[in-house]
C-alpha cells in the first residue's frame, strides 16, 4: 500500500519535527503546569472558604470536574502550540521544503494530525490525571472524590481527550489560515470570548446556541453535573470532535489548490 | 530530463510566466537566465508543484512532480527564500526531511560532511550566516542523491568564498553528469558554469541553446574591419545586406555577413584590410540585449550602445 508507506515516513519526519523544537516542549510543559497549578489553587481557595459557603452549595459541590476546571486556560497553550505546528512551516519558508519532499499534501495533513493528536493526548491525560489526584488529595478534607467513583474515570479521561481536542482544532486553523497571528485569534475568540458574547443573547437562544459552542459541547467530557443546560456526553463528545475534524478538514480542501 | 509545455502563471492580471515551453537537457548544468522579476522562481516552484500552473504543465522524467513517491531520491531543490526553521539544528532540519522520505539517518551526516557544516550540526540553523544556510539547503537538496537539481539562485548574496564553493560545487555535479537547472540573475556566473542556457524575460522564452550560441546569437558580436577604404568597402557590404557601422579611426563593425564573405568582398573589390576580426560579445552584453525590454522595473539607465555609431545615427 504505497499511501500507507508514505504516511508512516511522514508521521516519523513530523515526529521529528514536533520534537527538534524546544519551543514545543515548553508549550506542553506549560500545559500540564497550567492544568496542575490552577487545580491546586481552586481547590485550596475552596477549601478555604469552605465552612463560609452554604449548606446548599456545598451539596452541590462536584469535586472532580471542579479540580479540572485549569484546562480553561491551559487549552490555549495547547491550542497555540496546535496552531504553531502548522503556521511557523509558513513563517519560516519551511512549508516549502516539506512539500518538495512530500507533494502529496493531504498526506502531511494527516501526518500531523496523527502525531499532534498523540502527542496532546499523552500530555492532557497527564495533565488531566495529576490535576484530578493533586485537586483530590488538597479537597479530602472536605469533600472529594476517588478515581473509582462512577463517573470519574470518564470525566478524567474526558479531559485529556479535551486538551488535544483543542490542539487538533489549532492546528486545523493555522492549516486554514496559515497566519499565526490570525490563527491564534480565532483560536481565543472560538473557545473564550464566543462563549460569552452568545451569553448576552436573549433566553433562551443563548443556551440553545451555547451548549454547541466548543467549550462547552467539550465541557461534558469531564463535567459530570452542569449548572447550565448541556448536551449529553456523547453528543457533547461528538459536536466536540466536529470542531478539529471540521477544521482540518477545510484546511485540507484549502491546501489542495492554494500555492506553498 | 526536465519539461515544461506552455507553463503559465497569472497573479490577478499579471502573467508572471507566459506560455513557457523549454526543456532542460539531462547531464548538463543549465542556467537558468533572467532579469529579477522575469518568472524563474516562480517556473522552479511550478516545476516542483509548489505553485499551481493557471494552465499547461511541468514534468520532471516523463512525470508531474506530484506523481514522484519519495521525490527527494530523484530531485534535488534549494529555493530562493530559506526553508528552514530557525530553531531547529543544522541535522535536526536534515533528519526529519530524511525520514519523510525514507533515507538512511546516516546520509544525514554524509551531507554535511559535503557541504561542511559537520562542525555546526548541532548549531541552529537561525543563527547561521547567509553562506551557512546556503549550504544547509545545498544539503537538503543533496540528501536522496537525486539526479536532477533545481537550484534557485544559489549565489545570491554570497561573499566570494562562498560564491567560489558554490561554483566549484556546481562543476562537480556536472562532472557527476547530474542535470542542474541553476537560476541567476547574473552573467558572469553562468559563464563560468553553465553549459545551456535558458534566458527567459517577463515571463516569455527569449532564447535558449548553448553559451556559445546565444553569445553568437547577440548582434554585439560583430566583425571589426580596419580600412584605408571607407567608402568604398562601405558601399559593397551594404549591397550585400550588412549592417555597417563606421567607428574612429577608419574601422568598421560590421554585422549579419560573415567573416568570411567579408574578407571574400574585401579581396574581390580590392580593398585593402588593416583588420580584420572577429568581435564576440560578452555573455552580459547578450543577456542585457536580450532581455532589455522585458525587465520589470525599467529605468532610463540604457545598456552602453556600441561607440559612436553612423548608421543609427546615435540619435538617442
Amino acid at each position: 500500500m504505497e499511501p500507507i508507506i508514505v504516511l508512516w515516513a511522514n508521521v516519523r519526519a513530523e515526529w521529528v519535527k514536533l520534537r527538534s523544537v524546544r519551543s514545543t516542549l515548553w508549550a506542553l510543559a506549560i500545559t500540564i503546569g497550567i492544568t496542575v497549578g490552577l487545580s491546586a489553587l481552586f481547590c485550596s481557595t475552596r477549601v478555604a472558604r469552605w465552612d463560609r459557603m452554604g449548606r446548599g452549595a456545598q451539596l452541590i459541590f462536584e469535586p472532580i470536574g471542579f479540580s479540572l476546571n485549569g484546562m480553561f486556560l491551559s487549552q490555549l497553550a495547547i491550542g497555540v502550540l496546535g496552531v504553531l505546528v502548522m503556521t511557523s512551516e509558513y513563517g519560516t519558508g519551511q512549508i516549502r521544503a516539506t512539500f518538495a519532499a512530500t507533494p502529496t499534501r493531504g498526506t502531511v495533513l494527516l501526518a500531523k494530525m496523527k502525531v499532534f493528536f498523540l502527542a496532546s493526548l499523552v500530555v492532557g491525560e497527564i495533565s488531566s490525571f495529576a490535576a484530578f489526584f493533586l485537586g483530590q488529595a488538597i479537597l479530602s478534607s472536605k469533600s472529594s472524590a476517588s478515581i473509582t467513583d462512577p463517573g470519574a474515570l470518564r470525566a478524567v479521561l474526558g479531559g485529556g481527550l479535551y486538551l488535544a481536542g483543542i490542539g487538533v482544532f489549532g492546528l486545523g486553523l493555522g492549516v486554514i489560515l496559515r497566519r499565526t497571528a490570525g490563527a491564534i485569534a480565532v483560536l481565543v475568540a472560538s473557545v473564550m470570548i464566543l462563549p460569552q458574547l452568545v451569553e448576552l443573547l436573549p433566553s433562551p437562544w443563548n443556551d440553545d446556541i451555547s451548549k454547541y459552542l466548543p467549550s462547552p459541547a467539550g465541557q461534558t467530557l469531564f463535567h459530570i453535573t452542569s449548572a447550565r443546560p448541556s448536551l449529553s456526553t456523547g453528543v457533547g463528545l461528538l459536536v466536540f470532535l466536529a470542531y478539529p475534524l471540521g477544521a482540518c478538514l477545510l484546511g485540507w480542501a484549502l491546501l489542495r489548490t492554494r500555492d506553498a | 530530463m526536465i519539461e515544461t509545455t506552455e507553463l503559465t502563471k497569472r497573479y490577478g492580471d499579471k502573467l508572471a510566466v507566459d506560455h513557457l515551453t523549454m526543456s532542460i537537457p539531462s547531464g548538463q548544468v543549465t542556467g537558468f537566465l533572467g532579469p529579477n522579476g522575469a518568472g524563474k522562481s516562480t517556473t522552479m516552484r511550478m516545476i516542483l508543484d509548489l505553485d499551481s500552473p493557471t494552465s499547461g504543465s511541468a514534468k520532471v522524467n516523463g512525470r508531474r512532480y506530484r506523481d514522484i513517491r519519495f521525490p527527494l531520491h530523484e530531485v534535488g531543490s534549494l529555493l530562493e527564500a530559506k526553508s528552514v526553521h530557525p530553531a531547529r539544528t543544522a541535522r535536526g532540519h536534515l533528519q526529519w526531511l530524511a525520514d519523510s522520505n525514507r533515507i538512511p539517518r546516516k546520509r544525514v551526516d554524509e551531507v554535511l560532511e559535503l557541504v561542511g557544516l559537520s562542525a555546526v550540526a548541532k548549531k541552529r540553523a537561525g543563527g547561521f550566516s547567509l553562506g551557512m544556510g546556503q549550504r544547509l539547503g545545498i544539503a537538503a537538496a543533496m540528501l536522496g542523491d537525486p539526479q536532477t537539481l533545481l537550484l534557485d539562485e544559489p549565489v545570491n548574496g554570497l561573499d566570494p568564498e562562498g560564491i567560489v564553493w558554490v561554483r566549484s560545487f556546481l562543476r562537480s555535479l556536472a562532472a557527476e553528469g547530474r542535470t542542474v537547472l541553476v537560476s541567476s540573475h547574473l552573467m558572469s556566473e553562468m559563464a563560468l558554469t553553465a553549459d545551456h542556457l535558458i534566458v527567459i524575460g517577463a515571463g516569455r522564452l527569449i532564447s535558449q541553446g548553448s553559451v556559445a550560441d546565444v553569445v553568437a546569437g547577440s548582434s554585439s558580436s560583430h566583425v571589426l574591419v580596419r580600412t584605408p577604404d571607407v567608402s568604398r568597402l562601405m558601399a559593397v557590404l551594404t549591397a550585400e545586406g550588412a549592417e555597417v557601422s563606421t567607428d574612429v579611426d577608419h574601422a568598421l563593425r560590421i554585422r549579419k555577413v560573415s567573416i568570411e564573405r567579408i574578407g571574400q568582398l574585401a579581396a574581390d573589390n580590392a580593398v585593402i584590410l588593416h583588420e580584420l576580426s572577429p568581435q564576440a560579445a560578452s555573455l552580459e552584453q547578450a543577456f542585457m540585449e536580450l532581455t532589455h525590454d522585458s525587465g520589470e522595473y525599467q529605468t532610463e539607465l540604457k545598456p552602453p550602445p556600441p561607440p559612436s555609431t553612423t548608421s543609427d545615427g546615435g540619435s538617442n
